[in-house]
């Protein structure tokens, strides 16, 4: 039994790593478009990373059939953009401050951060 | 990697002979990238095909001296229909996935309840559940894929959805079965169960549960899809003199274009020829149609009814007042009010919450769960991770203000955001500019009583020709009563406006003085009785000013803004809400307490500057009032940003107010009662909601882990956990969509 517990807890403190303490490595890019696909569920890739100094273009393509996947908010930002299913959405971003901007669906199950660094 | 070929439209502005065809056409075919190139020079657009982005093609033919812009930035229904299209496949395909999972689902549960051996215990038994759990296997591919490859690549992502829950919970009760069937001599005797009905029946019922909540979603932007349906498709312009009939995306600044009787107008301009009545009501809720003429504006949108006009396209594509209305719609609805904040912060956490208590739970019946522990186990935590619903807690708000929202733009009623919608349920106290919210905004002058001057005539001329030029509302119906009387202006010099008094000018010599009692005394002109006469006035609803000529007291002219017919009704059902309403003007005393009298307001701020209107709305927030700001939008922007609320009530369809949380599109103050009452009714809504996602989380959670089960001997099946779940997130968007139904009272 207490393996059991054992195995029980470490899955617990996996759970917790995995989802709340592990800081996965970000997408850096130069270039000033990111191309951001919305599919099975996520958005790929999830986390990005660009320069202060310059303009950049997130296009966003939209391949998830589900509806939870056709709103993107970025609340820092004040943006709300429809998705169209298989285009291309552009959201065009200048001066945006330094720091994380997290960009989600309506229902935040479709999760990414935007890191100007 | 090779991008793929794309055809591309582009509208093309400037190209006024056929011989710019080719030039257009050569500088493309230069561009990188650009496999093809045709211009149809009838409609000025050109079609290219290749690899090239549009914004090398814009360059390219702006090189080429010709501007050009992309065939896509209208609101067009295109778009709409695709949506329209997309869903319903998705919908077809989530009916389908259902069939096919409860196919199976079904009988085995029907096999379950009446027979109930759901077991493995005779070699028989053990092959019938393997060809069961592979049908299942089939299920889980066929009906439930996406939920396990969404749960991948999300894990794979470090987050976690609802198809992680979905994904373990019907994975766990699978695995387990088969474990079940191929080594069953691990488990105890009483743990030898299948749960394949579980797996199959979840899938079934959360897909259907998918394809329902997409049906409802639909009935959400019900409001969107008529302010996009509004949209002409064609218009006909008038070019090389001849009529030509065109997609609206194709329509140029400047063009001519024609508009019979019946037909919509397709972009925004200002007539040219022609007389007609236009009926608005679809933007701004006003019934009364519109008389139109030389000169006035016509909106995108809007139905033209009696006669043939023409008219000069000012704003075209995303600039028309009704894409502006649809984009400021579409971006309100997706915004989040302050209330849904904390259910936003939860969403962030909870599924790994839950599936950390689906493991507390599993170890809890391991260890204190009574025989077969390690069944009781497996079942609860497929419960739990089956039947929380991240969904019904993430759908509550937006659901509802998409809604709340849409409803409102019906009722002329445009809200920024979703704070504004928030505020606006909240407000204790009203502040209503008097001059063109509660009254016209047109005043007319109604008497003058001649002091020392010779005649009203001569007053008139003066006091108008000093006047001439300004845009304050008196001023111009002093202006306007002396064009109606033919009287000519004579020339001023040294115009002077003096803030909150009035304003004074030479004219033929004579120094000129007009304004109120405040501007005499302090220009030390003795007005001895007459301030009697201005108060009797006064007392009528007039505002009287007084005029005086080389320091003489010439005239009182008093001028009356006519109070809206409906401003009364509307003032009332603000009252009957439990709001205070307050107005506010730069009238005197007298005046203001006539104008209130008349306006069912007891409480008024009158003599107040422009510049003092904000201190106003201050005064009342120190107050402990929740204050909401009513005025034009271009003088009360101070008062109208500091207040908690600004309400700008528009002229028409202008929609640029950018100092109003809410714009009213028609002048009716009933726009304000709908205002607040679609508010409050929205807030309720998202209330309910919030509170129903919450106690049902709160409640199953515990539920399905087995809490009641040491009292009662109750534990949760995984299937009715799966039914309860896919049915959560239905009720929330159903109750949303009961706001639908939501009517501003009658008026």
């Amino acid at each position: 039994m207490m393996m059991i517990n054992i195995v029980g807890l470490a899955i617990i403190a996996l759970i917790i790593w995995w989802f709340w303490l592990y800081k996965p490595d970000q997408t850096v890019t130069d270039s000033n478009e990111v191309l951001i696909e919305v599919k099975n569920g996520v958005y790929s890739p999830a986390s990005i990373q660009v320069s202060a100094n310059q303009p950049v273009t997130l296009k966003f393509l939209r391949k998830d059939e589900s509806p939870c996947s056709e709103v993107l908010l970025i609340p820092s930002l004040d943006i709300s953009e429809q998705l169209t299913l298989n285009e291309v959405t552009p959201i065009h971003l200048e001066n945006v401050p330094q720091g994380e901007h997290t960009f989600h669906c309506q229902m935040q199950m479709y999760r990414g951060v935007l890191t100007v660094v | 990697m090779n991008k793929p070929t794309t055809e591309q439209q582009l509208i093309i502005e400037g190209a006024g002979c056929a011989s710019c065809v080719g030039k257009i056409e050569t500088a493309l075919k230069n561009t990188h990238g650009v496999e093809r190139a045709e211009m149809n020079f009838a409609d000025r657009t050109v079609l290219v095909s290749g690899t090239a982005e549009t914004e090398a093609l814009i360059n390219a033919i702006e090189s080429a001296g010709y501007n050009a812009k992309a065939l896509n930035d209208s609101p067009g229904s295109d778009a709409l229909e695709d949506k329209e299209a997309a869903d319903w496949a998705y919908y077809k395909k989530l009916i389908r996935d259902t069939v096919i999972a409860l196919s199976l689902g079904i009988p085995l549960m029907i096999y379950g309840l009446l027979i109930g051996e759901m077991t493995v215990k005779t070699t028989f038994q053990r092959g019938a559940w393997l060809v069961v759990g592979l049908l299942t296997l089939g299920v889980m591919y066929f009906s439930g894929k996406h939920f396990y490859v969404g749960a991948w690549n999300s894990l794979k992502n470090h987050s976690a959805n609802m198809d992680t829950l979905i994904a373990l919970g019907t994975g766990t009760a699978w695995i387990y079965s088969m474990l079940v069937v191929f080594v069953p001599d691990v488990f105890p005797l009483m743990a030898r169960h299948v749960y394949f009905e579980a797996t199959a029946m979840i899938i079934g019922l959360i897909d259907l549960g998918l394809a329902l909540e997409l049906k409802a979603r639909g009935k959400t932007s019900e409001a969107i899809k008529r302010l996009i349906g509004l949209q002409a498709k064609t218009a006909t312009v008038i070019r090389d003199n001849k009529e030509v009939q065109i997609a609206i995306e194709q329509v140029l600044l400047n063009d001519v274009i024609k508009v019979r009787p019946g037909e919509k107008v397709p972009v925004d301009g200002v007539v040219v020829e022609g007389h007609t009545s236009i009926d608005e009501s679809m933007l701004t809720g006003e019934p009364m149609p519109v008389e139109k003429e030389q000169d006035d504006e016509v909106v995108a949108g809007t139905l033209n009814k009696s006669g043939m006009i023409l008219f000069k396209a000012t704003r075209v594509g995303k600039d028309t007042a009704l894409a502006q209305i649809i984009s400021m719609v579409k971006r309100a609805q997706n915004s989040k009010p302050p209330i849904g904040r904390l259910a936003d912060v939860i969403s962030a956490y909870f599924v790994p919450v839950v599936m950390i208590i689906s493991v507390l739970s599993a170890l809890a019946w391991l260890n204190f769960g009574p025989e077969p522990a390690l069944a009781f186990a497996i079942v609860s935590a497929t419960t739990v991770l089956i039947i929380a619903c991240p969904c019904a807690l993430g759908l509550a708000t937006p659901m509802s203000v998409m809604v709340g929202v849409g409803k409102a733009a019906e009722a002329g009623v445009l809200i920024r955001n979703g704070e504004a919608l928030q505020t606006a349920s909240k407000i204790t106290a009203m502040v209503l500019d008097k001059t063109g919210t509660i009254t016209e905004g047109t005043p007319k002058v109604t008497d003058i009583v001649v002091a020392n001057a010779s005649n009203e005539k001569s007053v008139l001329q003066l006091a108008a020709s000093l006047e001439d030029g300004s845009e304050h509302p008196l001023a111009m119906a002093i202006v306007e009563s002396a064009h109606d009387q033919d009287i000519e202006l004579l020339k001023t010099e040294g115009f002077n406006a003096i803030t909150g008094m009035g304003v004074e000018g030479r004219c033929e010599g004579k120094a000129l003085l007009f304004g109120n009692s405040k501007l005499m005394a302090t220009k030390g002109v003795d007005i001895g009785n007459y301030s009697e006469k201005a108060q009797a006035l006064a007392k009528e609803a007039k505002t009287p000013m007084y005029f005086a000529v080389d320091g003489q007291l010439a005239a009182i002219i008093a001028v009356a803004d006519p109070i809206k017919p409906d401003s009364v009704a509307a003032i009332k059902r603000l009252q009957a809400s439990g709001i205070r309403v307050i107005m506010l003007t730069g009238d005197n005393k007298e005046t203001a307490a006539a104008v209130a009298k008349k306006a069912a307001i007891s409480e008024f701020f009158a003599e107040v500057l422009p510049e003092d209107k904000a201190n106003k709305v201050q005064e009342l927030q120190w107050q402990g009032d929740v204050v909401g700001m009513t005025g034009d939008g271009i003088n009360d922007a101070p008062a109208l940003a500091l207040a908690d609320v600004g309400f700008a009530i528009g002229t028409g369809t202008d929609v640029a107010i950018e100092s109003a949380d809410i714009t009213l599109m028609r002048g009716s103050l009933h726009g304000l009662a709908d205002a607040i009452a679609v508010s409050k009714a929205t807030l309720r809504n998202i209330k309910q909601n919030l509170f129903g996602a919450f106690i049902y989380n709160v409640a199953g959670i515990p539920f399905a882990a087995g809490v009641l089960y040491p009292f009662f001997g109750v534990l949760l099946s995984p299937v009715i956990a799966g039914a309860a779940m896919a049915f959560s997130s239905l009720t929330v968007v159903s109750n949303a969509n009961r706001l639908r139904l939501f009517k501003a009272k009658d008026h």
